[in-house]
């Protein structure tokens, strides 16, 4: 049941402190999309409570926009949760990719870290994770600040987020400036260069020909392989060999 | 909340929860081979990009190629600020400005 800190007192206060700092761009990005969502659901007939009830219990998005829109169709039980899976299965991509930062931690807490995995979330922990003064606690901080933040903006759309104007400050634009600032972190080299511009191409031309959006797993699978056989056949070499 | 809305979301919920939760639990423990680990490492960029590129150039359902969003022509100054600062705060900011003014022009 060890955590790398044995049995160490932990010193919560500045873990929480960074963890919520660090998720303002997701919070910003979270309120615009969460009042949004909140209005729809609400003009479909679900009631604040049910709506944070879906917020708490599915945390997605995407999954949930498609799940109102399933439920006021009037589709039943299977379907909407088929969608579900379908749209949420790029989780498995993420988690697998945190898996290498969160070594050795008990399942306890990783089973309460896996609830926060989003786009978002896993983005900005993974930027992070590179820097030494980030660890899972401060992951796990940011993940449910997030949710908070989705859950509570969610509710507050639910009783009446049409009164606040649509589009203000440009807040519909955090998540893709925030997701363009951690692209520009994540390239470390010519080839992290070229596999962005492989999976970009790849889900472009996948999004255009397949609806829904398994052009984001397929994409990432197809540049993440084309990465490594590129690294094993020892074109472009990655700047982080040569950094300390 | 009806039966069938607890159960439906609880269904959502479950199916949502599994595939972020047992990667986590099943690779953390092992030791991974070295490509495994290589491909994991490529894979945040390659989501980043897969996740963003076409909301910048696509459209629509069923989605079409448009290049002429301002989602697109703000995000080239965005990135540019980006790359130059390497700041995340500084180009969430920018992004949001640069969108809104866009909002305003056009």
């Amino acid at each position: 049941m060890s955590s790398e800190n044995g049995n160490k007192t932990i010193c919560w206060v500045p873990i929480i402190r960074d963890g919520v700092i660090a998720a303002w761009p997701i919070c910003l990005g979270y309120f615009a999309i969460g009042l949004a969502f909140g209005v729809i659901a609400q003009k479909a007939g679900l009631t604040p409570l049910e709506i944070g009830f879906m917020s708490l219990m599915v945390f997605a998005g995407s999954a949930q926009f498609i799940g109102v829109s399933m439920l006021s169709a009037g589709a039943g039980f299977i379907p909407i949760v088929v969608t579900t899976f379908m749209v949420n299965l790029r989780h498995v991509l993420m988690s697998s990719s945190l898996s290498l930062y969160l070594r050795r931690i008990n399942s306890g807490w990783l089973t309460l870290f896996a609830y926060g995995v989003t786009d978002e979330s896993f983005a900005m922990n993974l930027t992070r994770f590179r820097d030494t003064t980030w660890d899972w606690r401060r992951a796990l901080v940011l993940n449910h600040t997030a949710n908070i933040a989705w859950i509570a903006s969610t509710v507050a759309g639910g009783f009446g987020g049409q009164f606040i104007p649509a589009g203000a400050f440009g807040i519909d634009y955090a998540l893709i400036a925030m997701f363009l600032a951690l692209i520009v972190f994540q390239l470390r080299g010519m080839l992290y260069i070229v596999i962005g511009i492989v999976a970009g191409s790849v889900a472009v031309i996948v999004s255009l020909v397949i609806p829904g959006n398994a052009y984001i797993i397929i994409a990432s699978v197809i540049a993440a392989t084309v990465g490594v056989a590129f690294k094993k056949a020892g074109y472009f070499r990655t700047r982080r060999e040569e950094s300390p | 909340m009806s039966t069938k809305y607890l159960l439906i979301v609880c269904g959502m919920g479950l199916v949502t929860y599994v595939p972020r939760w047992f990667p986590l639990i099943f690779l953390s423990r092992r030791h991974l081979p070295r490509w495994l680990v290589e491909w994991l490492d490529f894979i945040p960029v390659a989501i980043l990009s897969a996740l963003v590129v076409p909301c910048l150039i696509t459209d629509g359902q069923p989605r079409h190629l448009d290049l002429l969003r301002p989602e697109l022509y703000v995000a080239i100054p965005t990135f540019l600020f980006g790359l130059k600062t390497k700041s995340l705060a500084g180009t969430v900011v920018v992004g949001m400005a640069l969108f809104w003014l866009a909002g305003m022009v056009f």
